[in-house]
């Protein structure tokens, strides 16, 4: 079974202009899928995960690959927590070491 | 080309197994099955609302090669928490992330390995006990990700927690007592990658 989320309470908010109806939210904090380096796991597989799940071009994959393997992590994906934990819960289904987290910079 | 996936014609992938090698991998699935375990379903097979509604655990598992295949969604190796309250935060989202995923987790891996299992046992053996394993696309990232899931397990098993480890084990003099179980993790690396050229090209 998937992941049951509800959905965010909704606001009924009386507004008094046009104005305030269309107004852009502050955007929230965005999520991060992060992918550890791991020894068992081949260049090979961990390219073609990325390539196969994101739909990354080759190159792209690529060059997240090599990031996890030389700096020990890369950033795959960002999003909502929702979409985040669905991309780790892929990750961990492919055998990758996947985390998610608040993107604080 | 023994040892080596190639290619089909019109996709899918073929690797020709001897009759060792064959029950070297089935064996090895079978105990990743057991490791995995039954679904909740299987305690009760009548109910069949059983396997939708069950919680998965909130705890992780006390096995080295179960956490390795489950682990925390909130915390790695190099994400620190930068206080004890985001600590806590961060097991108890793990927590409830792994109530909602591990049991669909855990039905996918045992999928892949009864997917080999199964191919395994439908091969039709020459008189010496080999035969030719041919892989629809299909099979072929099942068998991927078994191939993924028995390396990782292997893996775990021997300790392997970084790339000197894997330097290591190249260099095992023949009669360390390991040295079997390397020999398995090496050459299932070997049909892995060979396996992935195959659904690349």
């Amino acid at each position: 079974m998937g992941r049951v989320t509800a959905p965010a309470p909704l606001e009924i908010e009386k507004t008094e202009s046009a104005e305030e109806v269309f107004a852009v939210p502050e955007p929230d904090v965005p999520w991060v899928t992060i992918v550890h380096n791991d020894p068992v796991n081949l260049m090979s597989y961990v390219t073609y995960v990325f390539q196969t799940y994101f739909g990354y071009t080759k190159d792209k994959a690529t060059k997240l690959m090599l990031d996890v393997h030389h700096k020990g992590r890369a950033v795959v994906s960002s999003g909502t927590r929702e979409e985040m934990e669905r991309d780790v819960q892929a990750m961990h289904g492919y055998g990758l070491w996947a985390t998610l987290q608040q993107d604080r910079k | 080309m023994p040892g080596h996936f190639e290619p089909l014609p019109g996709g899918g992938a073929a690797v020709a197994l001897d009759e060792v090698e064959i029950s070297i991998i089935r064996s090895l699935a079978v105990q990743l099955l057991e490791l995995i375990g039954p679904g909740p379903a299987e305690n009760a097979p009548d109910d069949p609302l059983a396997e939708l509604f069950a919680e998965g655990p909130s705890e992780p598992p006390s096995d080295p090669v179960l956490q390795r295949l489950f682990p925390d969604a909130y915390s790695g190796p190099d994400v620190e928490a930068s206080s004890p309250e985001q600590a806590e935060e961060q097991r108890a989202y793990s927590s409830e992330f792994r109530r909602f995923t591990e049991n669909d987790l855990r039905a996918g891996k045992r999928e892949n390995a009864l997917a080999v299992i199964r191919s395994l046992d439908a091969l039709t053996t020459a008189g010496d006990g080999g035969a030719v394993l041919k892989l629809s696309p299909g099979e072929s990232e099942q068998w991927l990700r078994a191939l993924n899931d028995l390396r990782l397990a292997i893996g775990a098993r021997l300790d392997v927690v970084d790339e000197e480890d894997t330097d290591l084990l190249y260099r095992l003099p023949d009669e360390d007592p390991r040295k079997p179980m390397v020999m398995a993790y090496l050459w299932l690396g070997g049909l892995q990658e060979t396996l992935v050229e195959t659904l690349m090209s």
